[in-house]
């Protein structure tokens, strides 16, 4: 129960940054991908460098989690074009509605009541590939 | 007390101003770090797994039966996403809509007709609502292509562009690089034909 509320707390926090920083626009998604402003360039980058550099300096340190854990990240098999292949996927939908997994639930909550469609359809596209994922290359 | 009022009040119009991209890029790697020091990797899109999980498709395919109480702590971040959406819009509202560059606004314009600002700026809702068959179509096939991909590659936006990349991984980098290119594929080709 403790670990629920701490992750919804983060999660509302989450949805409150998403909104503001506009990452959740599909015009900002559509701008991005015409490359006509640097905004969602700067998000990204922003974040990448800085959570590089936290990533980094937790290993370092040799902080601890909360779970009593070392910083790690479960490595994937390198197979580029299977990596490709699925992004390209997901690119096309990403563009088309605007919105990634995240952005469709705080769309939902800003009373966007489309978006409950949209999260049944991707749990469905989850649902496929769990269904034919043995026929595709990995 | 008045005193406290003014701060906190000011505290809130300074909130609701639109966000520069450095504070909302900096604000997101606060996220990865929270999510990281309390032990959880920071990825959105596995919720749509575990939907699955919840509706029993763990009993027709192996994928799918996983342990839901693993899984509390995402579905709790999920439905904490869902009311920041609300409180943002309902009391920290940026007062103009989202403001994009002058030439998306005259693209939008003269490619697809559709006019700017529509409501906040966060949605077309002109063609994203439950009145238009057309709109409700392309709301189903975009959501399958990301919940498809999404798990094909392992990872959405916040699993792969944030989480992957600050660990370094290339795998990461090159979904990343897929999603661009699905992206660009979409926005380029195959919107100016529907749309």
């Amino acid at each position: 129960m403790k670990q629920f509320i701490s992750f919804f707390t983060v999660g509302t926090v989450f949805g409150i940054i998403m909104t503001k920083s506009e990452a959740v626009s599909w015009f900002r998604i559509h701008e991005m991908f015409r490359f006509e402003s640097f905004h969602m360039y700067g998000i990204i980058g922003t974040a990448v460098v800085l959570g590089a550099i936290i990533i980094a300096l937790m290993k370092r340190f040799k902080v601890k989690t909360l779970r009593d854990t070392f910083v790690g990240y479960m490595p994937m098999q390198l197979h580029i074009p299977r990596h490709l292949l699925a992004g390209s996927i997901f690119g096309l939908g990403w563009a088309l509605i605007g919105a990634c997994p995240g952005p469709m639930f705080v769309l939902l909550g800003q009373g966007f009541g489309i978006m409950a469609l949209v999260i049944l359809s991707g749990t469905l596209g989850t649902y496929t590939y769990g269904v034919v994922k043995d026929k595709l290359p990995h | 007390m008045i005193a406290f009022v003014t701060f906190m009040s000011s505290i809130l119009d300074l909130i609701s101003q639109p966000w520069h991209w450095s504070v909302s890029g900096a604000a997101i790697a606060a996220i990865l770090f929270l999510m990281t020091w309390m032990g959880r990797s920071f990825g959105v899109s596995t919720a749509f797994s575990n939907f699955c999980t919840m509706a029993g498709a763990g009993k027709r395919h192996a994928f799918f039966d996983i342990d839901l109480k693993d899984e509390n702590w995402r579905l709790a971040f999920v439905l904490g996403s869902v009311l920041g959406g609300f409180i943002t819009v309902y009391f920290l509202g940026s007062p103009e809509a989202v403001a994009i560059s002058e030439s998306t606004i005259s693209h939008l314009k003269e490619d697809f007709g559709m006019a700017y600002p529509q409501g906040d700026g966060f949605l077309p809702t002109e063609i994203f609502n439950f009145f238009n068959p057309k709109g409700i179509i392309l709301a189903i096939i975009g959501g399958f292509l990301v919940g498809f991909g999404a798990r094909y590659g392992r990872g959405c936006t916040s699993g792969h562009a944030i989480t992957g990349l600050s660990h370094l991984q290339l795998p990461s980098l090159i979904t990343v690089i897929g999603f661009f290119i699905g992206g660009l594929l979409m926005t380029w080709v195959i919107m100016p034909l529907i749309f």
